[in-house]
């Protein structure tokens, strides 16, 4: 019976040793990553880098300015859109969870959630592109549209868990029902839904598939919003899988400020969420 | 005003008209109130309405824009093993058997690391600094953007694989099924690791306790208690990460190889180049120039679209399901 | 009554399909402490948010019957009109965590946007801190948030919120319930100096409480108002048996 506990036993301990293995293997292949891109990457920027357009092939120099602002335009952009509307759908399924309304759209936004990226993209297509042309606002739409689920739930979550004695008090002062939810849910619930935005916006600025056929990409620096525009990840796309080692090079750089961004806005969002105590 | 919270009855008239006009202003302004009230509940079922007008549009454009190459090509497409645009020949086989390559090796090997991510993190170890260090990279892995995945991979992975395939005598493209598969796993384990890490929380103390008074180790209640009672739930979860392998465009379209014939051996097809119906949209989308071209492409993005959606809102249900024990 | 403030005439509210308020008829009037005491699930809570319509507000909550304010009907009046003349105080108290204790006072102002002078809103802060006898203790700290007050010092700073809207009723769904004894006595000795300028309805499950500080008592029992009569001659001789028994403690 002894010996057959200590069977046993070892055979936990050594389960434990093989989860702790698989568990923590994974981090492996994460940190060569990051490093990897760090080493390629930091070397290519500096300030010329970030303030001009990519140089033809062969002549040196170049940088990734029309990728930057082409990004920061469009995340503004499908930010204008998504943050209302994904605040108020939130708030519409956190206020009426028992309508017909919040199941289906509720449905919807899971729907949404899985939809791949380049599915968006080419419904996009048809519905801006073919009326207005390749352009920044299609490429913003499409971004929008990827958005709204994680404003939506976010949203939702964090106004679900204030304490309803909240609106009752400001109910029972006589405040009407939009600014009761304006002027107190909100404000009560704003680190929660400031995290989900963040969130959403990390998530967006390295898509590149829904801007594949929506804005293109554009070698020039532009912000005109009805032509195409480039963007970080759809730089690092079509430079990466040239032929060209200065492009390459390119690649690494604009590859390293993308990381940069999504890293600090995620790290952002877990400080925010740590001090507020919030969950998501 | 300055001077009335409450008035006693014999008071200044002066304060009496002030209280009235304040009396009728309040009144006044409730009335403007309701009108904003209602308005902003309709401004709120009109953005839940929105949505769902959104996704309905997705579907219907899909369809519609699918329509051409359906009427024409009909449902043999789906198996057709020929895509020869140049000739007007379509079949979406190769696509089919890429995505489902690709995805499920993915699915095959991240399983067993979600799975133990979840139990050391859910089981053996939910706090600490050590937990939340893994919990963070695991969230970190999910947060660089694919391309990002797949820029790296072209440029390290494939010298690597193509070395592996030299050494086992497949032809050595270095890209293809096998790169996109393994660079696939990598991404897709935080889904089901979060997930499961959640769900195997939730098992109830008294059930594991039981366990133990009884004299089982800690493998045998992981073993006999844990696992069964979270089983639907891991299952969703596989569920969801296999969602997400199926969806995943970049980082595949990269290292796939775009290459739209299937080679007949097994291991050649698998340490070949291949396609993905993501990445053959994304590769091929731009040139379709002509109608069934390009509805041909978009009926595999309505495939992807349903078959994306149906697996994520079985994974939600069985959770939702779990979760309401 | 020419004093009556608040009265209702078969009054009776269901959630859904449950009667929980029957048939209530009662007239109270001004400037008196009314407590409203009864069992558990008497419905005395649920007329009590019917006064100042917030019973509504609860899905599939119905109400019928007259319900008056002065000679004006409740439920024909504008519900946020309503909730600005008779105020209500909670049984947890619930200040605006956001704010400061200075805008939780004015934030039935604020929230609704009504704008006045600062030193009208200075004004009004000091008077209604004043009248809920918390203002000495927090004079010096307007502008923190009101977090670090004790209960009862949360509880008073509802209290003045509810004054600072110059209702002409407040109503109080078991305000120290959650209070410990200090506090409660503290909110205790206020209702005795507000009912000189306010009508107070008092919902209690403390018949000691409702024996303390009232003028007249209500008594509910299984959603009706079984007895409703001045305080000292209820709580020695009542005319009905179930006012006797409740009591006595025969069911509580």
């Amino acid at each position: 019976m002894e010996s057959r506990i200590g069977f046993r036993n070892t055979k936990s301990i050594i389960f434990k040793g093989v989860i702790v293995f698989f568990a923590f293997v994974v981090t492996i292949p994460l940190i060569i990553v990051l490093l990897y891109i760090i080493k390629q990457g930091v070397t290519q920027v500096n300030w010329h880098f970030l303030v001009n357009v990519p140089a033809p092939v062969g002549e040196p120099g170049g940088g990734i300015a029309n990728a930057l602002v082409g990004s920061l335009i469009m995340v503004l952009m499908a930010s204008i859109v998504a943050i209302p509307v994904g605040m108020l759908g939130g708030i519409y399924l956190s206020e009426n969870p028992g309508t017909r309304l919040a199941y289906y759209s509720g449905l919807c936004v899971d729907i949404l959630q899985g939809v791949p990226s380049i599915v968006v993209g080419i419904v996009i297509y048809f519905w801006v592109v073919k009326p207005i042309g390749f352009s920044a606002i299609a490429g913003s739409i499409a971004l929008a549209i990827m958005m709204l689920p994680i404003v939506i739930r976010s949203t939702e979550q964090t106004l679900r868990l204030l304490p309803d004695s909240l609106k009752e008090a400001a109910l029972s002062l006589g405040v009407p029902y939009h600014r009761v939810i304006l002027k107190v849910i909100v404000p009560c619930g704003f680190a929660g839904i400031l995290s989900g935005i963040m969130l959403s916006i990390a998530r967006i600025i390295g898509e590149t598939a829904p801007l594949l056929f929506t804005a293109l990409g554009n070698s020039y620096l532009s912000a005109n919003v009805v032509k195409p525009m480039e963007s970080l990840p759809h730089l690092i796309f079509t430079y990466a899988t040239s032929p060209y080692d200065d492009w390459h090079n390119l690649a690494w750089g604009a590859s390293f400020i993308l990381l940069l961004f999504v890293l600090t806005l995620n790290i952002t969002t877990k400080l925010i969420t740590r001090k507020w105590n919030i969950q998501l | 005003m300055s001077d009335s919270i409450s008035l006693p009855p014999e008071d200044a008239t002066a304060g009496k008209e002030k209280m009235k006009l304040m009396k009728n202003k309040r009144l006044d302004l409730s009335y403007v109130q309701m009108k904003w009230e209602s308005a902003f509940r309709g401004l709120l079922r009109t953005m839940s309405g929105i949505l769902v007008l959104i996704v309905v549009g997705v579907l219907i454009t899909l369809i519609v824009e699918s329509m051409p190459s359906i009427k024409s090509l009909g449902i043999k497409y789906l198996w057709g093993k020929t895509w020869d645009p140049v000739n007007n020949i379509y079949g979406a086989y190769p696509f089919l058997i890429g995505t489902l390559l690709t995805s499920f090796t993915a699915l095959i090997i991240s399983v067993p690391f979600s799975y133990a991510i979840a139990i050391y993190l859910g089981e053996y170890n939910p706090k600490g600094w050590l937990s939340n260090f893994l919990k963070n990279t695991i969230e970190l892995i999910a947060a660089v953007p694919s391309i990002i995945y797949g820029f790296w991979a072209l440029f390290v992975l494939v010298p690597a694989v193509r070395t592996l395939e030299m050494k086992i005598g497949v032809a050595p493209y270095g890209v293809g099924i096998f790169s996109a598969s393994l660079v696939l796993a990598v991404m897709i384990i935080p889904y089901a690791a979060s997930l499961g890490t959640t769900l195997i929380r939730m098992v109830p103390s008294p059930l594991k306790e039981g366990a133990y008074a009884l004299g089982a180790t800690r493998f045998e209640v992981i073993r006999s208690v844990i696992l069964p009672f979270t089983r639907s739930g891991l299952f969703a979860g596989v569920l969801l990460s296999l969602g997400r392998a199926l969806g995943e465009t970049m980082a595949v379209t990269v290292l796939i190889g775009n290459t739209s014939a299937i080679a007949d051996k097994f291991k050649d097809m698998f340490f070949g180049p291949g396609n993905t119906m993501a990445s053959v949209i994304a590769n091929e989308f731009a040139e379709a120039d002509h109608s069934v071209y390009l509805s041909a492409l978009i009926e595999l993005g309505l495939v992807l679209f349903l078959v994306t959606v149906v697996i994520n809102l079985i994974g939600k249900r069985i959770i939702t399901k779990f979760t309401n024990h | 009554m020419e004093h009556t403030i608040v009265s209702s005439s078969k009054f009776n509210a269901w959630f859904g399909d449950n009667h929980v308020v029957k048939d209530v008829s009662i007239e109270i009037e001004k400037n008196q402490v009314i407590a409203v005491m009864g069992p558990s699930g008497c419905g005395k809570t649920t007329f009590l948010r019917c006064i100042n319509r917030m019973h509504e507000l609860i899905p599939g909550a119905t109400a019928k019957g007259s319900m008056k304010l002065y000679d004006d009907e409740v439920y024909n009046m504008n519900p946020i009109y309503v909730r600005y003349k008779i105020g209500m105080v909670f049984q947890r108290p619930n200040p605006f965590p956001n704010l400061s204790i200075y805008d939780n006072v004015i934030a039935g102002y604020k929230l609704n946007g009504i704008k006045m002078p600062k030193a009208d809103f200075d004004n009004i802060v000091e008077k209604s801190l004043t009248s809920s006898a918390l203002w000495n203790e927090v004079k010096d700290s307007l502008h923190k948030k009101g977090t670090f007050l004790s209960g009862g010092q949360q509880q008073r700073l509802c209290i003045a919120r509810a004054i600072a809207m110059e209702p002409e009723v407040i109503l109080f769904d078991e305000p120290t319930s959650a209070l410990d004894p200090i506090s409660t006595s503290s909110v205790e000795q206020l209702f005795h100096e507000l009912k000189e300028n306010y009508t107070l309805i008092i919902v209690t499950h403390n018949m000691q409480q409702a024996a303390r500080v009232s003028d007249k008592t209500a008594f509910f029992y299984m959603g009706e108002l079984v007895e409703y009569d001045d305080t000292k001659q209820m709580f020695t001789a009542p005319s009905d048996a179930r006012t006797q028994n409740y009591i006595t403690g025969r069911f509580s």
